[in-house]
């Protein structure tokens, strides 16, 4: 019975990984970029989240709303000043972009927000819940669920709507996309605010459930990495299957093995993975 | 051979003679133990830059997890002294093969892809060994390891006071800088600035594209683990953060890019400027410095990015003769 409770809790979790992953593989499939800050994002995800329960009070719809429109926006910002400028640029200027943007990031929030870490004040999700013998608790499950509907809404935007087909216009042929009346700037940049604003709302499901660190945002970035490794680059669906496979290797390991070997074993996957199968599970060859 | 190495112009060669004479000078100049201490500290930072600079500038390969050679090169001696008592000097050069091996290892899966998965790959293996070391007893877990405290011989590197190591590190950057003017120079430094201005086009051209690549990111990573070996012995202690942390990678990125990636002096101008800063940012800020330093080192990368992703050297390339051209007019 506590195997079952840990593989669904690990579920859960992976759900949550799929979400703020897709942001990623979105950025790289759209983009050919990588983006070195996503992880912070999430953190940040979460410090907004905080910020609002904290000052207004507000319950887990406004928070998570509020971090996902920040996020957003501030996805927006990054790629209006920042990327659009180095992205057809050399590679050294891509990469060192966003890693020094994910330094920055991190960094600000250890000086605003100190290296201690935080918790949620109380809220509309706090409790357990049981279901079929094993208890689980609310907010996890609220975070779990919420990420899948949302990744998968991401999927369908990206797949079903006129929307999605611009942008996969712009990832094609830039020029073809404009001279079919795309601006590729418009939509790069609201694919920045798509990718940073599921990250903020990552982040804010992850602090109603756990507590957290400004270095948490290096941990999610490299899941992200091996998230988006594991489902093949630009795959959203892909990230969602990955997601939840890291949430359950990751709970089984720390159950079997013990907490600080977790990290070792997701890592191990993503060497592994790079080594045997560098396009993904799903990717094509 | 004289005839194969293109010589540098008379003005730059002045400048590499007075700057020699200005680096073999200093200690002996400032003889206060804290000006040798900054002096060491800017020569250790300028090798691992210098290091990084052979296969992430000149090659364009940018790997961010370069600590993982630095890392190995640092504990290998100091763990060969604390389980056999093997002097550090022998330790040394046990250390720099092991991070050739490793260079092998990372780079034979990674540079069949684009240059994005070495980046990632580099930074996920710096990781995974920084928490595995951290964990593994064996290896000083999460507390690290320590040197000899007491010479038993000069072979083990354990000095008095900073002066025979600024000598020691300051003859193995003249090495490391040595080695890669000659390679600029030859057929290996063509293949290399091919690789990183369009991989397709060099392989195209005949260029051996992977097997370059890996040679570089090998010595590269030799050269690397040799920084991280000096430091272990200077130091006489290593652990996990101090060897392997994002930070020893970071620095040799930025130092690096700030003076301009795949330049010969590049990474030793960033180390220039930035050692002094930061020595007077923890002086400044205390303690809790490490944080703002970091804070500052995000801001630059960011603005070398967006404005100047050629470096310092660049810049000065391009604004130097405008401002010769003014002093001619006035």
């Amino acid at each position: 019975m506590v195997l079952v409770q840990v593989i669904v809790g690990g579920l859960l979790l992976g759900a949550v990984y799929a979400l703020f992953s897709s942001g990623l593989t979105l950025i790289w499939g759209m983009m050919n970029f990588i983006n070195f800050a996503h992880g912070e994002f999430v953190m940040l995800g979460m410090y907004v989240a905080w910020l609002v329960v904290v000052w207004l009070g507000g319950g887990p719809a406004v928070f998570g709303l509020a971090a996902a429109i920040a996020l957003f926006a501030l996805g927006v910002a990054v790629y209006a000043l920042l990327i659009r400028h180095v992205v057809r640029g050399p590679m050294l200027a891509q990469i060192l972009s966003s890693f020094g943007l994910a330094l920055l990031l991190r960094y600000t929030a250890f000086w605003i927000f100190s290296a201690n870490f935080k918790t949620l004040p109380q809220t509309s999700l706090a409790g357990t819940v049981a279901i079929g013998g094993i208890y689980l608790p609310v907010a996890q499950v609220v975070a779990g669920l919420v990420a899948v509907t949302l990744t998968i809404a991401l999927h369908l935007l990206l797949t079903r709507s006129a929307f999605g087909s611009r942008l996969l216009a712009v990832a094609e042929d830039r020029t073809a996309a404009m001279l079919m009346g795309i601006r590729p700037d418009r939509m790069q940049a609201l694919t920045w605010g798509l990718s940073a604003g599921a990250a903020g709302i990552a982040g804010a499901l992850l602090a109603a459930a756990y507590p957290w660190s400004p270095s948490v945002g290096e941990t999610f970035g490299l899941l992200a990495f091996v998230t988006v490794a594991l489902g093949g680059f630009g795959s959203v669906l892909g990230s969602l299957y990955a997601g939840l496979i890291i949430g359950l290797i990751e709970a089984v390991s720390a159950y079997w093995l013990g907490a600080i070997y977790k990290d070792i074993v997701v890592y191990g996957l993503f060497v592994a993975l790079l080594w045997l199968r560098p396009q993904g599970l799903m990717g094509k060859a | 051979m004289r005839k194969l190495l293109a010589q540098p112009a008379s003005g730059q060669r002045v400048s590499i003679c007075l700057l020699a004479i200005a680096l073999v000078l200093y200690p002996l100049v400032f003889s206060d133990a804290f000006y040798r201490d900054i002096g060491v500290t800017f020569l250790l930072a300028a090798i691992s830059a210098s290091a990084w600079n052979i296969v992430g500038g000149y090659a364009g390969q940018v790997s961010v997890g370069h600590s993982m050679f630095f890392g190995l090169g640092a504990y290998t001696p100091l763990l060969l002294y604390t389980l056999w008592g093997w002097p550090p000097l022998a330790g040394i050069p046990v250390g720099i093969l092991l991070s050739i091996g490793l260079a092998i290892i990372i780079g034979l899966p990674t540079f069949r892809l684009s240059g994005h998965y070495f980046s990632m790959a580099t930074i996920a293996v710096a990781e995974l060994i920084r928490i595995f070391v951290g964990t593994w007893a064996l290896v000083g877990g999460a507390i690290g390891l320590q040197g000899p405290a007491l010479a038993r011989g000069w072979w083990d590197l354990t000095f008095r006071g900073d002066l025979p190591y600024y000598y020691i590190f300051l003859a193995v950057l003249a090495l490391v800088l040595a080695v890669t003017f000659v390679l600029e120079q030859r057929r290996f430094g063509y293949y290399l600035r091919a690789i990183k201005s369009s991989e397709r086009a060099a392989r195209s051209l005949g260029v051996p594209v992977r097997r370059t690549k890996l040679q570089a990111l090998a010595l590269s990573a030799a050269f690397a683990a040799m920084a991280g070996s000096l430091y272990g012995v200077k130091t006489g202690f290593i652990d996990p953060d101090s060897g392997f942390g994002i930070l020893v990678s970071v620095q040799m990125v930025i130092f690096a890019a700030l003076g301009g990636a795949g330049t010969l002096f590049g990474p030793l101008i960033g180390a220039l400027i930035l050692v002094p800063l930061q020595t007077a940012a923890n002086t400044w800020f205390g303690g809790g410095g490490s944080g703002a330093t970091f804070v500052i080192y995000g801001g630059i990368i960011v603005l070398i990015a967006r404005f100047e992703p050629g470096g310092l050297f660049d810049l000065w390339r391009r604004l130097a003769p405008l401002l010769r051209r003014r002093a001619h007019a006035a």
